[in-house]
């Protein structure tokens, strides 16, 4: 009798999880969390006026981006370039549908946002890592006391009806500890989504990840029954295979991606490597393979030559150079080159 | 009908079995014609040996084209006959056309161990790069196919614009199908479909292979050859 309950159960959530998940398959609309004013700016060498700031946060907000992460709320001790966190929020221009984050580690940040009002943020954002070690370096404290530190967080967050979203780093690979089992993400996933997080952004930090461990990291929180609408991928270009990972992701039904406009934001622990993915070549990648995205090419092309120029390096987006050269009428294929 | 099914399931066990990917490096050819500066011939040497002590087996090295239009490559005989021949390595060289092949015929063993022809999906492409239609480029392969069996030299064929063309814009896999049959047919081993704009996605490419595949080609006689120019 109790197996024959138990069987029906299995039935019954079996149909149901693959209509729903056969449903967020179907859905071709995919969000993009554009990363560039934050973590971009925050990896890059030259640190840029508060003025460039909003003019470029401002640029991105005619794009058709909906999910833009202006800043972050951490001790100018630690992090200088995002000192100006107060006067960025206060100048941008504040455009209805698009929603405004930043990152709040701790409760003095999130304290702080508060206090803003209006002048704040529309929600925030945590961050844990797979790995101890990393942890401990990143933010000086191990990942249980990180996550009770977020869990005050999302508190008072939630007091004030801020969602809050969470990241967790390293899931595929840790720059001290090396290769990350999916067992290892999957318990932290759970703790942020149960401590209230909206969605859970799954960070390859150092980009050392292929579709093969994409794959295998999604599938292990897949059959944990964490459904894809609860999570984000953040792949790093470090290795070149970010475009690559994040088609693996959309195949298995995530439905959001992390990336950087221009693909601002070096990788810190490979110097001179690059970091984040550039939006430009995963909208072009989304608009090949048939997703809705309601971001405007030219524009995004627009806003990242604008924060490439005011930091004096070469634009991250190989969609963008490509198409930027075709403008100015230059082409790789010549007359009779023998061009393979 | 029952042989392609066969051929198919035969062709789906190799490919699904198998882990091991050749890679076939262009680097000192393809790479190098497309760099704004030119290397001096000991240096392309010096870089086609370091190549040979990674692993590689096929290492395309050079091209036989009028050094008129491509003066990258105009030191030919001089890098096959500086450069250490390692036992098993296939070392290719591009042969457009009859003089190409009867060069490479003429240096014996200084030459190279395999030959590539290479055709476009699209007119008006072929006729910019090359200065021909593609029906006569492909009169002309054949006649430089002929002469490379005669001496025992295995023919690799290309197909550029495979998914897209400066020209025409977006190509059909319609459109590429008969060009890698063709080649086939006239004895190329394996044919490489070159994205050459980089314009592809995931969805491009498989839209390309499955109707190549469904065409009765199998994937042992295809390689792909990917421009990273849109990431």
């Amino acid at each position: 009798m109790c197996s024959r309950i138990i069987l029906r159960r299995m039935i019954q959530y079996n149909i149901l999880s693959r209509k729903y998940n056969s449903t967020l398959s179907n859905d071709n609309f995919v969000r993009i969390f554009e990363v560039g004013p934050r973590d971009g700016l925050q990896n890059e060498k030259i640190q840029v006026p508060t003025s460039i700031k909003i003019e470029f946060i401002n640029r991105l907000s005619q794009t058709g981006l909906k999910y833009i992460e202006v800043t972050s709320f951490v001790s100018p001790k630690w992090v200088p370039q995002m000192s100006d966190h107060v006067e960025v929020l206060a100048g941008i221009d504040r455009i209805p549908g698009i929603c405004y984050s930043a990152l709040t580690p701790n409760v003095q940040g999130i304290n702080k946002v508060v206090s803003l009002g209006k002048k704040g943020v529309d929600e925030v954002a945590i961050f844990s890592a797979a790995s101890e070690t990393f942890s401990k370096k990143n933010i000086n404290c191990s990942i249980e006391t990180s996550l009770q530190r977020f869990n005050d967080v999302v508190k008072i967050a939630r007091e004030k009806d801020l969602p809050v979203r969470g990241y967790v780093s390293c899931v595929v690979g840790c720059p001290y500890e090396g290769k990350i089992k999916p067992s290892q993400v999957v318990p932290i996933i759970k703790k942020l989504l149960d401590m209230g997080c909206y969605e859970i952004s799954l960070g390859d930090t150092i980009g050392v990840g292929t579709p093969k461990s994409i794959y295998d990291l999604l599938k292990e929180i897949q059959s944990n029954d964490i459904p894809s609408n609860k999570l984000a991928i953040h792949c790093h270009d470090t290795y070149g295979q970010a475009i690559a990972n994040i088609t693996q992701a959309l195949d298995m039904g995530i439905r959001c991606i992390d990336s950087s406009v221009a693909g601002l934001g070096g990788c810190p622990y490979a110097k001179g490597a690059t970091g984040n993915v550039a939006t430009e070549d995963v909208i072009y990648l989304l608009d090949g393979l048939g997703y809705e995205t309601g971001v405007d090419l030219n524009r995004l092309i627009d806003a990242g030559q604008f924060i490439t120029e005011a930091l004096k390096r070469e634009n991250g987006s190989k969609v963008a150079r490509a198409l930027l050269c075709k403008q100015q009428g230059e082409t790789k294929t010549t007359v009779k080159s023998n061009q393979t | 009908m029952l042989f392609r099914i066969i051929q198919n399931c035969f062709t789906f066990t190799i490919r699904r079995s198998s882990n091991f990917v050749r890679i076939f490096e262009v680097g000192p050819r393809d790479g190098l014609q497309n760099e704004k500066i030119q290397v001096p011939t000991s240096i392309k040497i010096e870089f086609i040996n370091r190549l040979s002590q990674t692993g590689l087996k096929y290492i395309e090295v050079t091209s036989f084209v009028s050094p008129k239009w491509i003066p990258q490559m105009s030191d030919h005989v001089e890098v096959l006959a500086g450069i250490d021949r390692i036992p098993g390595i296939c070392y290719s060289a591009l042969t457009p056309n009859v003089q190409g092949i009867n060069k490479v015929v003429s240096l014996g063993k200084k030459g190279v161990d395999e030959v590539a022809i290479f055709s476009a999906a699209s007119e008006t492409f072929s006729k910019k790069n090359i200065n021909c239609s593609i029906e006569t480029s492909l009169q002309r392969f054949n006649d430089v196919v002929k002469i490379a069996h005669e001496k025992n030299l295995s023919v690799r064929g290309s197909i550029s614009c495979t998914v897209g063309c400066p020209y025409e814009g977006k190509i059909k896999p319609s459109q590429v199908v008969p060009l890698v049959e063709k080649l086939l047919d006239m004895g190329c081993y394996e044919v490489a479909l070159a994205d050459t704009i980089g314009v592809g996605t995931p969805k491009s490419i498989y839209e390309l292979v499955k109707e190549i595949q469904s065409n009765g080609i199998p994937s042992n006689k295809l390689a792909i050859h990917c421009h990273d120019t849109y990431g």
